[in-house]
């Protein structure tokens, strides 16, 4: 095992408490909530519709990076079965939705419960192995989520299932509004960063960091990473289903093809791509992810012969992803000048 | 071999251990007492199964057959977790830190095993007293203090060393167990590694595995002899160091 320079989240317990010190280590998630926050604004200028979608899309799939992130940058838990949060999320609300149940005050709760269990469960199995068998055994349960959703005939099987319209909020159809599903969304997004960096800083998070480092060494200090990493996994996979919630809603549909392993694939790679373990990383990376699609497969229907390369690229020269690109770029600035 | 421990409990004691990988018999009928506050060093020829040994005792490898006795409680099911919150602690041969972490909260975390509330998902850790203070008094013991804002990679090899012995007594160990402390460290870093050793003496029971035999003979309270997995001597370092068969079998390689 080669000594690690220094992971960002052992670097940030060293900068100081001061207000210096938290611009400097916070300025980047900042600006991106402040960014998202102003957008809807700029979109008024143009296709507002679109716009609004299309960064709404973003949100909720950061939302999901975000929580792969906790376990897969904090905790080195390569989770190949993610997306089944994200069905299951969705499932609450599209099949509450057909027996009527359209209001989002039972349908998240019905939502996180069964996400937190589908985790519990698997995630009790799945965490007493390790490395390759433990993302084979997660992509094994994602994969018969997968399954069991195209066998609900009841409720579209194979096909899904088209939601009538949006969830009410406490009988009200707000979110039938745009712009207020938009807001909705992102002070979702901020409200679980805030929460997620909160519990990677925690002595939970703690824990769960050195174990990703050296677990031998965390049980000869007296811990038993397995229950902490289940903590983790389910925490993760009920914030993941409350993405799956919002992406019902944002699609005004639910199908199989949420749970399917390539999603899962894909939250992945917007994770590796916007860097791991650092949070705001995984927002970038499911920005850079999606709009590169919208925008590659306007020109083209083999857009994936563009973005499949772009991927090696990143993952070869841009160490840290996106956002360690970012901090070399910034550093050689400031080296410059 | 029982010659020491009178009526009292042994802090920590081996009652006919076994293990064997495969057809190799590591741990071969091993019997031994380590009386409270002793310093016992256990030494050997290369492959002889002291590592697997220690590994036995703190949990790390099942054993086969036999019991191991901490303060006369049989702990030989336990997890190697549950042992150290017992009071059994270890050092491994090859440095075993968070190297991301810093030296502070590489001892912290020791800290914070031993006090709990560790599902705790808020409030900054890094800021909490309750565990860098006692964290900071132990480093300052094996003199790192200057070094504790630094993370654990970077530390040079026989600072790591420091550092793993000061993670071991933030658990607040009865009984240490330290697998060659000195391997791998220069001559200025072994002083300093054995003067913290001689300052651990006495306050904790400790087995320690060391090749460097001038450590060992200059601190061991009483020394056994592991060969092949068997214990061919055991008592006091004077009577050892005598010992023929020690001399054939071990220390006559390199004797006078
Ligand atoms: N996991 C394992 N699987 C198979 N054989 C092993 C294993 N661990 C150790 N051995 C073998 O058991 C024997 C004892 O090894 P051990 O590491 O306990 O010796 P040691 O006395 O600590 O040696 P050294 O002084 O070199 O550290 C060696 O022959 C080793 O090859
Ligand atoms: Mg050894």
């Amino acid at each position: 095992m080669t000594p690690l320079p220094q992971s960002p989240a052992a670097v940030e317990t060293r900068l100081p408490a001061t207000r210096a010190g938290f611009m400097r280590r916070e300025w980047l998630p900042i600006m991106l909530f402040v960014l998202l926050a102003l957008l809807p604004f700029a979109a008024m200028l143009g296709p507002e519709k679109y716009t609004l979608s299309l960064v709404t899309r973003v949100m909720i799939f950061a939302l999901a990076a975000i929580s792969l992130d906790l376990i897969l940058g904090y905790g080195a838990l390569v989770s190949f079965g993610h997306a089944a949060f994200l069905g299951i999320g969705g499932y609450a609300v599209g099949i509450l939705a057909a027996h009527g149940v359209q209001d989002a005050a039972l349908q998240v709760p019905v939502a996180l419960l069964a996400s937190g269990l589908f985790a519990l469960l698997t995630g009790a199995i799945s965490l007493r192995t390790k490395g390759v068998y433990f993302i084979m055994i997660t992509l094994a349960f994602g994969q018969m989520a997968f399954f069991f959703a195209v066998s609900l005939s009841a409720y579209g099987g194979d096909d899904g299932l088209t939601l009538a319209s949006r969830s009410k909020l406490f009988g009200l159809a707000w979110l039938e509004n745009d712009r207020f599903f938009y807001a909705l969304v992102l002070a979702l997004l901020i409200g679980c960063y805030a929460l997620t960096r909160a519990i990677v800083a925690s002595r939970f998070g703690r824990v769960i960091r050195g174990a990703k480092e050296n677990p031998v060494r965390m049980e000869a200090v007296g811990f038993s990473p397995f229950r902490y990493q289940l903590a983790a996994y389910v925490i993760a996979g009920m914030i993941c289903g409350l993405a799956g919630v919002l992406l019902a809603n944002q699609a005004e549909f639910v199908a199989p093809a949420y749970m399917a392993w390539q999603r899962s694939g894909e939250l992945i790679v917007m994770v590796i791509l916007g860097g791991l373990g650092s949070l705001h990383g995984a927002i970038i990376g499911a920005a850079a992810f999606l709009l590169l699609e919208e925008i590659l497969s306007g020109y083209t229907e083999h857009w994936k012969l563009i973005f499949g390369p772009f991927l090696v690229l990143v993952v070869l020269f841009a160490r840290g992803g996106l956002l360690g690109l970012l901090a070399r770029v910034r550093g050689k600035d400031r080296a410059d000048g | 071999m029982a010659e020491m421990s009178g009526s009292e409990t042994p802090a920590l004691a081996l009652v006919d251990l076994n293990k064997a990988y495969g057809a190799l018999k590591v741990t071969d009928h091993v019997s031994l007492d380590v009386a409270t506050g002793e310093l016992h060093a256990i030494i050997g020829p290369n492959g002889a199964g002291k590592t697997t040994l220690i590994h036995q005792m703190s949990g790390l490898a099942r054993s086969d057959s036999g019991h191991i006795l901490l303060d006369g409680q049989d702990i030989t099911g336990l997890s190697m977790a549950t042992r150290v919150r017992k009071g059994l602690a270890r050092s491994f041969q090859i440095t075993s830190i968070i190297p991301g972490f810093t030296g502070l909260e590489n001892v912290a975390l020791a800290v914070q095993a031993r006090l709990g509330s560790s599902f705790r998902l808020f409030g900054a850790v890094s800021r909490e007293e309750r565990l860098n203070a006692p964290a900071r008094d132990i480093l300052e013991t094996v003199g790192l203090l200057g070094r504790a804002d630094l993370p654990a990679g970077l530390l040079s090899h026989g600072e790591k060393r420091q550092l793993e012995l000061a993670i071991a007594m933030a658990t607040e160990p009865r009984v240490l167990l330290l697998d060659e402390p000195l391997a791998g460290t220069g001559p200025e870093e072994s002083a300093a590694v054995i003067a913290l050793l001689r300052k651990l003496k006495g306050r904790y029971t400790i087995v320690l595995i060391e090749h460097d035999m001038d450590a060992v003979f200059a601190l061991a309270d009483r020394v056994s002899v592991l060969v092949y997995g068997r214990i061919i001597a055991s008592g006091a370092p004077d009577a050892v160091r005598q010992d023929p068969a020690v001399r054939e079998a071990y220390l006559g390689e390199e004797g006078p």
